[in-house]
């Protein structure tokens, strides 16, 4: 079983099929174990009070924005080098997703921000820089988008995804290169996570949860971008057999 | 090395005698400085604050608009599919063609921004740091347009999208550029720091961009 046998569409959507209703179920499970905990286990912040809930949702989306922005890197790889038919699909899938978790990331906070920092926005680095990566994915679907024929797109939208890797270090380490507003990395960082296990536990359940939802969404959105090839595909035919 | 040598020479003879691209950036330079004292009022002491923002945003905005005719022209005309099939490595055509555009753009900015700088009220010292980086970070501006560029050539009207795919790459250049210029009036921040950020940067982009140019427009092609 190699990565070379998916290249068949028709194999791929027969794998998505049998996997999907078990992986959404998953996430479906996971979501309310998260749910759960974060609002009835978890307990709140000595100093935040009940905003600190905003937090599993923030962080989750945060890593899910920049997993994304890798997850199509890899496949601008596949596109480039290997020519893989489906790593265009899944870069071009991907995109639309990661602008969302981006958003979301900045949306909620945003939202944190303004009973705790006192200001919904500030040009702190680690802010600018997910802005920026925002603004990409947006760049990426426009680019997409605009140039018709799908491998052409695909090929320029890969070129366009690796040179905008530079920006994930930048994003992952801002707030330790530049000492800003935003607060360090406090759970994967060396010498163990600084988090309480009362808070840690739910967020990481609630990130498992928001990783699944990612694969669900990644691979419905794949699917049906197969599917939309297939009739653009017909469409084509159709319209040269009139001729 | 005579290849390279006659279209650095042939880019730059079209650069200047065709459509007068030097004059046209700087134009649009002057009219980007004049606006902004307009926009936030005729203050000297702020305009002296910000005015290395203002000529870094100035400059970056021009070589910008001056982007889409680096691949556009030899499209057109059908000269790109001959070089892109010739035998001259594709990274050094590009490499040549970003040197020779920013001969006839990008330096003439940094040639009238000492001048610009005297209509914004800035310090002696503030304008050699500005003229200094700008010296040094426009080059990266252009390598890194070149990507873009080289990405949008096969579209009808690829400008506005261009922008939006180089804004976001340039932003580091950016970051440091204006904050080496300011640190040279400051006096926490050392003016070395950022500055060697920013020549790092530039060397960077000197990489990035010729071949992540060539890449997109081997693909273009296909």
């Amino acid at each position: 079983m190699r990565l070379i046998d998916y290249a068949n569409p028709t194999r791929f959507l027969g794998l998505v099929a049998r996997l999907l209703p078990w992986i959404a179920g998953a996430t479906a499970v996971t979501f309310a174990i998260g749910l759960w905990l974060v609002f009835a286990v978890a307990p709140a912040d000595y100093q935040q009070g009940e905003t600190v809930k905003i937090m599993y949702v923030h962080v989750p989306c945060a890593w899910l924005s920049m997993f994304c922005y890798m997850t199509m890197a890899g496949s601008a790889l596949g596109t480039l080098v290997w020519r893989h038919p489906l790593a265009d699909v899944s870069a071009k899938c991907a995109a639309p997703i990661g602008a969302a978790f981006t958003f979301l990331a900045l949306a909620t906070g945003s939202l944190w921000g303004k009973p705790m920092w006192g200001t919904w926005w500030v040009w702190d680095a680690r802010l600018t820089s997910v802005l920026v990566l925002f603004i990409m994915y947006l760049g990426l679907i426009a680019l997409t988008e605009t140039i018709e024929d799908p491998v052409r797109a695909a090929r320029a939208g890969a070129v366009l995804t690796l040179v905008g890797v530079v920006n994930i270090p930048i994003i992952k380490f801002s707030v330790e290169w530049w000492n800003t507003l935003h607060q360090p990395a406090s759970v994967f960082r060396m010498g163990g996570s600084t988090i309480d296990p009362a808070m840690l536990v739910p967020l990481l359940v609630m990130a498992g949860a928001f990783t699944g939802l990612f694969v669900t969404v990644h691979l419905m959105a794949m699917r049906n971008e197969i599917l939309r090839r297939r009739i653009r595909a017909m469409r084509m035919i159709e319209a040269s057999r009139a001729e | 090395m005579t290849a390279l040598l006659a279209l650095f020479v042939r880019e730059l003879k079209l650069a200047t005698r065709v459509g007068g691209g030097a004059l046209m950036g700087s134009l649009f330079f002057l009219i980007v400085v004049t606006v902004v004292p307009f926009g936030v009022g005729p203050d000297l002491a702020l305009l002296a604050r910000i005015g290395p923002a203002i000529l870094w945003i100035g400059a970056l905005l021009a070589t910008l608009l001056s982007l889409d005719r680096l691949f556009q022209a030899d499209r057109d005309d059908g000269c790109l599919d001959l070089i892109v099939a010739g035998e001259t490595p594709l990274e050094l055509v590009v490499l040549v063609k970003c040197l020779a555009h920013w001969t006839a753009t990008g330096l003439p900015l940094v040639v009238v921004s000492p001048l610009f700088a005297v209509f914004l009220n800035m310090e002696p010292t503030a304008i050699a740091a500005t003229t200094t980086t700008l010296l040094v970070g426009t080059p990266a501006l252009t390598f890194i347009g070149a990507i873009g560029a080289a990405l949008t050539v096969s579209l009808r009207r690829g400008g506005l999208l261009l922008a939006i795919l180089v804004l976001p790459l340039t932003v580091p250049v950016m970051i440091f550029g204006v904050s080496a210029a300011t640190a040279a009036v400051s006096e926490p921040v050392p003016f070395l720091t950022p500055f060697l950020i920013l020549s790092a940067l530039g060397l960077f982009a000197a990489v990035l961009g010729p071949v992540a140019g060539a890449a997109a427009l081997r693909f273009a092609g296909d």
